[in-house]
């Protein structure tokens, strides 16, 4: 803040400051007795009593604005002057996580020494997962980590990015961005018909047998660099195993063609602004475990 | 019609335009609270969300707000400040048709309301989500209304100004002021806007003229009404002038530094924050200065509220007013805040303000008011009344005590961390613990919203030509 606003700030609030002491004692009372005296004015028949300010008000009036004014040096407030004491709020917050560090931080490096195989099956670390799950990721995968529609489920063993636990970890720090193009506009709505044909005749389901031959030559052709020549994916690219009757957008003929024709997009945000490292390590763990 | 109208027409006074803003005061009320129950009860059972969008809790949320502040808190004190005006600088409005502008100005306000916001169509800005060109038309109306009222106060036959004008014109002003700053944008199409003001600023002036919405329109715009129909309804003279003096002068004073303690622990800088909360706090003696003179004004009356149910509700008022006004400077506090913040605490202070204050001020000078404009010698029945005193009464405790109940839960169970360090709950937990909670809040609002009906039952028997009122009932007395 320049120094004309500080001073702005700081002459605006004691003008303020002044006003109220001055209107507070200006109108006070020498005799405190309650009278009958009016003021003489009369409106509409409602006169007004000339009694004094009461005097436990007076005195809790002039506490708060003295104890303002001890807040106001001891605390920012006044522009650009810091108060006495220093305060910050990100100080304060700095202050809380530090203590908080120290406390669990024997814990949790004991924790970080170990292997997320060593440590996904401890009781303690699937208890701590459990509720930094609940209150980080259970929004969209559930408080049961099955997931929900264009949401993972995280218990079956089937992984866009791959399940080991480095892999787990990465998605949790940095975050995923699943992407597949629209593919109406190219391959037409035939294409589409036929594509989705032959995505059903890979997991076993009924389709028209000459709708599958030309689905199948669409699919080698504009498919297969993403999701592989035998539909079973690429966890380096995110891109779904198609065989596996696992479906993240849903698996009836309506929704695949709908994957096709219209694209899809995912976002798993990035953890590692928010969540500390030996945090992640412990989620990681838990996530890892709730597939063993 | 015109031969009621003019059979009721006061030689002096326009009476027209008092009598449209309370009727209406009624009718937008139930309608208010209505949609308040409503989305009380979305809270509480989520199915009754249903399919159609503009049914939904995030429409109709601001149409309740909007509804409860504007329409039925608006006409409740445009219809007692154009009363208490002329009545107490003793001449008529300066223009009736300002006045017939004013009230026609305001209810198509209302409506574009109704329609847009259950549209969706918002700046979404609380407590200012109408959209521009409504925005504009606030203005406009408003503008005419400050230049009825004020014009009044210039052509006045007393010397000086009576205090009920002093708070009456303190809002007119104010609420100007802030409508104005807050709502500049620049408009990209017919209903949508931006905000001229980007990030921690528009969050600022956001809360800049939030808090004061609260301290002009809904605490000084109802000291003034309170300084009229509590002084009138007890018969007694008003307690100190001096206190009229202090409270008024350091509260508007005072109030126009609050908004700060809207964002504590945010982007807002820490001298912001602190100078907002130390304003606060000092905010409770000229807070109470207002709920002291209307309480000491009753010496010598206090007989009168076993037998006056209007009087109770003036009173019963004044103490819901006093404890919400000592309830926002704790909450104001920064490490109450750090609880209080963000839970149902907030909504249920709110509304010991709203609930407790507002309307069973504006309901007790309603009852005062309706048999001078309808020419009746009083309402229609005095024990509907006491009736709906109870209802109201009970309504607002069971609203206030069970948010505070799971605000305190809510802020307690956010912060409970394990042995372990991770936190104990998660947040849809504090959810479901909210849910008796949320029932409690919709019954209280329920009996709440039933009360108004009576009231608007009762309005309607006393407007009528051919219904004597009942007479004044001996029950009433020993109730």
């Amino acid at each position: 803040m320049t120094s004309f606003w500080s001073m702005w700030i700081i002459v605006l609030t004691t003008i303020s400051f002044v006003g109220i002491i001055w209107v507070l004692f200006a109108n006070r009372k020498r005799e405190q007795q309650s009278t009958d005296e009016t003021t003489g004015h009369e409106y509409d028949g409602i006169q007004e009593l000339d009694n004094p300010l009461p005097a436990w008000w007076f005195y809790m009036f002039v506490i708060t604005i003295v104890w303002a004014i001890g807040y106001l040096i001891l605390y920012p407030g006044m522009g650009n002057f810091p108060g006495v004491l220093g305060w910050t709020q990100i100080g304060q917050h700095d202050r809380e996580v530090a203590a908080s560090d120290a406390k669990y931080r024997d814990m949790r490096d004991r924790y970080m020494a170990l292997s997320i195989e060593e440590i996904a099956t401890d009781p303690a670390v699937r208890k701590m997962g459990m509720r930094m799950f609940g209150n980080n990721c259970a929004q969209c995968h559930g408080a049961d980590a099955k997931g929900s529609y264009g949401f993972p489920n995280l218990t079956d063993g089937d992984w866009l990015y791959g399940g080991s636990p480095d892999e787990i970890k990465a998605s949790i720090t940095n975050g995923r961005q699943g992407t597949m193009p629209a593919w109406g506009d190219i391959i037409g709505d035939q294409g589409v018909t036929d594509v989705t044909a032959y995505v059903l005749s890979v997991n076993g389901r009924e389709a028209e047998p000459a709708q599958v031959t030309a689905g199948e030559k669409v699919f080698q052709t504009y498919c297969m660099a993403c999701h592989g020549a035998d539909a079973t994916g690429n966890p380096a690219m995110g891109a779904p195993n198609l065989a596996n009757g696992i479906w993240l957008y849903g698996g009836n003929v309506e929704q695949i063609s709908h994957s096709v024709r219209a694209g899809r997009t995912g976002v798993m945000p990035a953890h590692n602004n928010t969540l500390s490292e030996d945090k992640i390590h412990i989620l990681t763990a838990y996530v890892y475990g709730l597939n063993q | 019609m015109s031969e009621l109208n003019s059979a009721l027409e006061h030689p002096t006074y326009n009476y027209k335009v008092v009598r449209q803003f309370a009727v209406m005061t009624v009718v937008w009320g139930v309608i208010g609270m209505l949609v308040g129950v409503l989305i009380a009860a979305q809270l509480a059972w989520p199915e009754l969300n249903p399919g159609v969008p503009w049914l939904h809790f995030g429409r109709l949320r601001p149409l309740h707000t909007n509804a409860v502040i504007f329409a039925f808190g608006g006409c409740a004190l445009f219809a007692t400040s154009y009363y208490i005006v002329q009545r107490t600088c003793q001449v008529r409005l300066i223009s009736d048709k300002l006045a017939a502008i004013h009230f026609w100005g305001w209810q198509l306000v209302i409506v574009g309301a109704v329609i847009t916001l259950p549209m969706g169509l918002t700046s979404s800005k609380e407590y200012a989500e109408l959209e521009w060109p409504i925005d504009i038309l606030i203005t406009v109306v408003w503008v005419i209304y400050a230049i009825v009222f004020f014009g009044t106060i210039a052509k006045r036959k007393t010397s000086h100004i009576y205090v009920a004008n002093w708070f009456m014109g303190s809002f007119i002003l104010a609420v100007a002021m802030l409508h104005i700053i807050n709502s500049l944008a620049i408009p990209v199409g017919m209903f949508k806007s931006y905000s001229i003001y980007a990030g921690t600023v528009d969050a600022m002036v956001q809360w800049w003229y939030g808090h004061n919405a609260v301290g002009f329109f809904l605490t000084a715009g109802f000291l003034g009404m309170m300084y009229y129909f509590v002084p009138k309804q007890a018969g007694r003279p008003v307690y100190s002038y001096r206190l009229s003096i202090v409270h008024f002068w350091s509260l508007v004073a005072v109030y126009i530094w609050a908004g700060p303690h809207h964002l504590h622990y945010t982007a807002l800088p820490d001298w912001a924050q602190s100078l907002g909360m130390a304003m606060s706090l000092i905010l409770l003696a000229p807070s109470w200065g207002g709920m002291i003179n209307g309480m000491m004004t009753l010496s010598g009356a206090w007989d009168k509220l076993r037998t006056d149910p209007i009087l109770r509700f003036l009173v019963v008022s004044l103490s819901f007013y006093g404890m919400s006004t000592f309830e926002g400077p704790m909450m104001a506090i920064k490490t109450v805040n750090a609880l209080s913040h963000y839970t149902d605490w907030t909504i249920g202070h709110v509304h010991s303000g709203a609930l407790g204050w507002v309307a069973m001020i504006s309901i007790g000078s309603l009852y005062h008011l309706f048999p001078i404009l309808f020419g009746k010698e009083r309402m229609y029945s005095i024990s509907l009344i006491n009736a709906h005193f109870w209802m109201a009464t009970i309504g607002t405790v069971l609203y206030i005590v069970a948010l505070w109940v799971n605000g305190i839960m809510q802020g307690l169970m956010w912060r409970a961390y394990n042995q372990d360090g991770t936190l104990t709950y998660t947040f849809v937990e504090s959810v479901a613990a909210s849910y008796p909670g949320y029932v409690v809040r919709v019954i209280g609002g329920g009996i709440f919203f039933c009360g108004m009906l009576l009231m608007a039952y009762n309005v309607y028997m006393t407007s009528r030509k051919d219904v004597e009122p009942q007479p004044a009932p001996a029950a009433a007395s020993a109730a």
